[in-house]
């Protein structure tokens, strides 16, 4: 079964939306520690919250290779397959 | 973008990423406050007072929780290691640094803990560097606490393992990452008897059954237990019962002990290599003489040290109920530990409280953002069995003095 990237991104966007406190306007290109001020605490409760809504592992070695909103979505599409 | 600061430093300057915490501290002393963060002992008198920037002043930030550091049995066997064996021993544990005192105080960790194996290293942090990154390796999994020590944080990213941590204390947060951890990956579970930050505890009974039957393998670190917490003063593994499913415990010679060190004790049947694949245990110089036996001397006579423990829980109970009765937001709603975690509304706040403490003769830790959980500013305080019922009561004095001054309560 191949993984929807589309949908994928639809059940993302709405996980981020609460941690998106200044409403950005997040496109593949946003960068979590730059363009929407990502601390490490949010990071951790966001990444928790992705990790409950896939059943998947996100762990801190793959979180390190993910800087972009594009490169999560691919990421959690991979780990879904 | 032009930035007149940098014209002078060169190119590249590797310190521009410490421009924020420059700042942050340039901010912080500007505003008048005493440095937090260079406070120096000028004579220590006891393990509860000492002369800090030309002040009397009581200790209440030092871990030094059985007030080990100047028992007289224990500074003699220093003394006498010193004239026995040298200051130094120029080598490692694998070379020409293990002398007699070194087994002796594995033999005395043994005995403390009812365990068959026990390694010593240079310090704490250095214990779990070293066997958090040699026991999990490419392709096993650690799963943690989020609220774990630094020394855990950097054994883990010493080593090769996938890290996956889960919320402070959360059982089921922990259950989920396990369960979802691939088939045939080796697992250790990482916890620590009692959390340094807030004083809290783990509930390590349930923690320890949801590891084991995902079959993980455990580690705690009790470093702010030894000596107090559990009918034998083994820590809150052995107070809540669960002390023989506990893979290994680490712990450190500098808080209950009184002196440097740092440990591993463990029952595993094959514990003993670690001895040769143990890099931070290897390539480093062995504790001096007169280290290992204070060590091995303070660890005996706290195997016998039931009036010290309840003195140093009555300590602990009493300041925790004269603060919160003056209107302090504590770390925990009841104590748990010898650590009573003062929250402070923000750091500015909080560097004040610690300065009006410090001038009023009392000594706390300020703990700060990113150390703290949930970027919090805390006045840890450390209770030691040696602060007598006055000055506990003087404390809670110089608190509330403090506290009205800083406008905090």
């Amino acid at each position: 079964m191949t993984i929807d990237r589309a949908a994928t991104a639809d059940r993302i966007g709405a996980l981020i939306a609460p941690f998106n406190k200044k409403g950005i306007a997040i496109t593949d290109a946003s960068t979590f520690s730059g363009d929407l001020e990502f601390d490490s605490l949010t990071v951790m409760d966001f990444v928790a919250a992705i990790e409950d809504e896939f059943d998947i592992i996100i762990s801190m070695n793959q979180q390190a290779e993910i800087e972009t909103y594009g490169q999560l979505v691919d990421a959690v599409v991979k780990l879904q397959g | 973008m032009s930035d007149t600061a940098h014209d002078t430093a060169p190119r590249g300057d590797l310190f521009d990423k410490f421009q924020p915490i420059i700042d942050l501290r340039a901010g912080l002393l500007a505003s008048g406050v005493e440095d937090p963060f260079s406070l120096v002992m000028e004579k220590v008198l006891s393990p509860t007072t000492a002369i800090c920037n030309g002040r009397e002043t009581i200790l209440l930030g030092t871990y030094n929780y059985m007030g080990m550091t100047f028992d007289p049995d224990v500074i003699a066997a220093g003394k006498q290691a010193l004239d026995d064996f040298g200051a130094g021993t120029t080598g490692s544990r694998v070379l020409n640094g293990t002398y007699a005192g070194h087994k002796a105080v594995e033999q005395a960790l043994c005995d403390f803990y009812a365990m068959d194996h026990a390694m010593v290293f240079s310090t704490g942090y250095q214990a779990n560097l070293g066997v958090i990154s040699t026991i999990a390796g490419k392709g096993d999994y650690i799963v943690l606490d989020i609220d774990s020590h630094a020394s855990i944080w950097d054994g883990c990213k010493m080593g090769d393992a996938e890290v996956v941590p889960f919320k402070h204390n959360d059982i089921e947060a922990m259950e989920k990452r396990l369960k979802r951890i691939p088939e045939g990956a080796g697992k250790l579970v990482i916890l620590e008897g009692v959390y340094s930050m807030m004083g809290d505890i783990a509930p390590l009974k349930e923690m320890i059954a949801v590891a084991k039957a995902n079959g993980a393998m455990v580690l705690v670190d009790e470093a702010h237990s030894m000596g107090f917490i559990g009918p034998n003063g083994r820590g809150v593994a052995e107070d809540q019962g669960v002390l023989d499913q506990v893979d290994f415990v680490i712990g450190t010679f500098s808080k209950s002990v009184g002196t440097v060190g740092g440990f591993c004790v463990s029952n595993h049947p094959k514990f003993e290599i670690l001895r040769l694949v143990c890099r931070p245990y290897v390539f480093t110089a062995s504790l001096p003489p007169s280290v290992v036996a204070t060590a091995a001397t303070s660890i005996r006579k706290l195997m016998h040290a039931g009036d010290k423990r309840a003195h140093l829980w009555e300590n602990s109970r009493t300041l925790h109920k004269g603060l919160k009765d003056r209107g302090f937001q504590l770390g925990t709603d009841n104590p748990q530990s010898a650590i009573i975690s003062v929250i402070m509304p923000d750091l500015e706040r909080g560097a004040g409280m610690w300065e009006a403490l410090l001038k009023e003769g009392l000594y706390v830790n300020l703990a700060r953002p990113p150390a703290t959980p949930a970027n919090m500013t805390l006045l840890r305080c450390s209770l030691c069995s040696e602060h007598s019922a006055e000055q506990v009561q003087t404390i809670i004095g110089m608190f509330e003095r403090a506290g009205r001054a800083v406008g905090i309560i």
